[in-house]
């Protein structure tokens, strides 16, 4: 069910980025200031962006989760902070290679989208260690959730306590893409909307594997039962027949061994 | 609200009988201005610097706190109890946040002139209303985050690892405002002006935190 517009969906993404790697290199001219370099704000900015965008779209799904009790919910919250993780260290690495060459330093304090974006990935650093450290799988779902939805209410506030903390020197991209030449902002925007559509392309793909990957699961624990049942003889070969003419259900429950009455 | 005085009651006895956490924090953040006396070479501190390092301090030694906070309901099946008992999980939030703020209270009244004696150079005194008011709003913070965090963390198989990966970055703004807070207090030539909008940064932080973990809390409990 996640694999089916994968393809349009990936040639998408291609064509979206390539076009707006294509429009940072030859059309939008270099920046005034900074030159060259300025060019990687085209792919610094929207994986900062996405990523963020990425964490918040996970507390979602994991309040999601928590209202519905559906597994399914937590995968894509799980898939979603895993994603925006990944996109969160390309952003600093990309950030921090940008302050060195325009600024010299390759980490300024002084700079606190930089500084709330480290803080904000040090919490979800811990997103997977908490996840992993639960054994009971219903039980580790609900605390995800709960740890997703917390840390998505901190994202705001953090970004808020730390810019107040530091004078205004990073460009300030988000209230003031109006100020940006029009063939920086055109550019930008398809940048941006080419990291969306990655992260969701990606997003897909992982949703994808990890459902084939439980439906596989449950056919092979479906036809172990049988080849079991089939081996005892008698009614258990039935049985194991009607259990394996239910809808699929992607979280696989096996009833509780029941003591055998001897 | 008498399921919550009677679990904080029961928080606080417990405390009294075992003294497991306040004791260990108390001694924690003396150990760690002996350390930042070595580790800085400076036998006195005044403004910004004063404020961080008792502010480290503090937050450090309140994760102790929290890496303990609901050991006895796990280990006792205290958890079962409370869920079998007519109290809903939000009375639970706020015995524990009750309890916790109750311990940091009791931690700073060492901690606090402990610090004054050995590190900070201007009087404490003068600067002791203001500090109050920097501290009440920071414990609430502290006490809210750091039940969430330890309720979240007390059913892993790393307690105090989750504990401190996790309290660390969600204490960060606390961090911040308390110490630019507290800053003006401590410099060297009297105590200044409160700043408002630290305070204002402590208490919106108190609130949205307040909000979340009410909010999520039920969950953490219902097995």
């Amino acid at each position: 069910m996640y694999g089916k517009a994968l393809k349009p969906l990936s040639l998408a993404t291609v064509a979206t980025l390539s076009a707006a790697y294509a429009l940072a290199f030859f059309y939008a001219p270099n920046d005034a200031d900074q030159g060259f370099v300025q060019k990687i704000f085209y792919l610094h900015v929207p994986l900062a962006i996405v990523a963020l965008g990425g964490f918040i779209a996970g507390a979602l799904m994991a309040i999601g989760y928590l209202r519905s009790g559906d597994r399914r919910w937590d995968m894509r919250s799980y898939v979603a902070i895993h994603l925006s993780l990944i996109f969160a260290v390309g952003a600093l690495v990309t950030g921090s290679i940008w302050a060195r060459a325009s600024w010299g330093h390759w980490w300024v304090w002084s700079e606190p989208t930089l500084v709330s974006f480290l803080i904000v990935f040090l919490l979800y650093a811990c997103y997977q260690p908490l996840r992993f450290a639960i054994e009971d799988p219903e039980r580790q779902a609900r605390y995800a959730a709960v740890f997703a939805v917390v840390a998505g209410a901190f994202v705001p506030l953090n970004f808020l306590a730390v810019r107040m903390a530091t004078p205004l020197v990073h460009p300030r991209l988000l209230g003031a893409t109006g100020s940006l030449p029009g063939a920086m902002e055109l550019t930008f925007v398809i940048a941006l909307a080419g990291m969306a559509l990655l992260w969701t392309t990606l997003w897909k793909y992982e949703m994808a594997s990890k459902a084939a990957s439980m439906q596989l699961r449950s056919l092979r624990r479906k036809l172990a039962a049988r080849v079991e049942g089939v081996s005892l003889g008698g009614p258990d070969g039935a049985d194991a027949q009607t259990r394996s003419a239910a809808p699929h259900s992607p979280t696989p429950v096996r009833a509780p061994a029941e003591p055998v009455e001897l | 609200m008498s399921a919550v005085s009677t679990l904080v009651r029961k928080d606080l006895l417990l405390e009294l009988r075992k003294r497991e956490s306040v004791p260990a924090m108390a001694l924690f953040s003396l150990s760690a201005f002996v350390l930042f006396h070595f580790g800085i070479n400076r036998s006195s501190v005044d403004g910004d610097l004063a404020a961080g390092l008792l502010w480290v301090t503090l937050l450090l030694a309140s994760l102790l706190g929290v890496g303990r906070l609901f050991v006895a309901e796990r280990d006792e099946e205290g958890f079962d109890a409370i869920r079998l008992a007519p109290v809903d999980a939000s009375a639970l939030l706020a015995a524990k946040s009750l309890s916790l703020l109750a311990f940091l209270a009791i931690v700073e009244v060492v901690a606090i002139p402990g610090f004054a004696i050995l590190l900070l150079g201007p009087a404490l005194l003068p600067a002791l209303p203001g500090l109050l008011a920097v501290l009440a709003l920071a414990d609430i913070g502290i006490a809210v985050v750091g039940t969430l965090a330890s309720a979240l963390a007390v059913q892993t198989r790393a307690r105090e690892l989750i504990v401190a990966l996790m309290g660390l970055p969600l204490l960060v703004p606390v961090a911040l405002g308390a110490a630019r807070a507290s800053a003006p207090l401590l410099q060297a030539g009297g105590p200044g002006a409160l700043p408002g909008r630290w305070l204002g940064l402590l208490g919106l932080y108190d609130l949205v935190f307040a909000l979340v973990a009410y909010a999520v809390f039920d969950y953490l409990l219902d097995d």
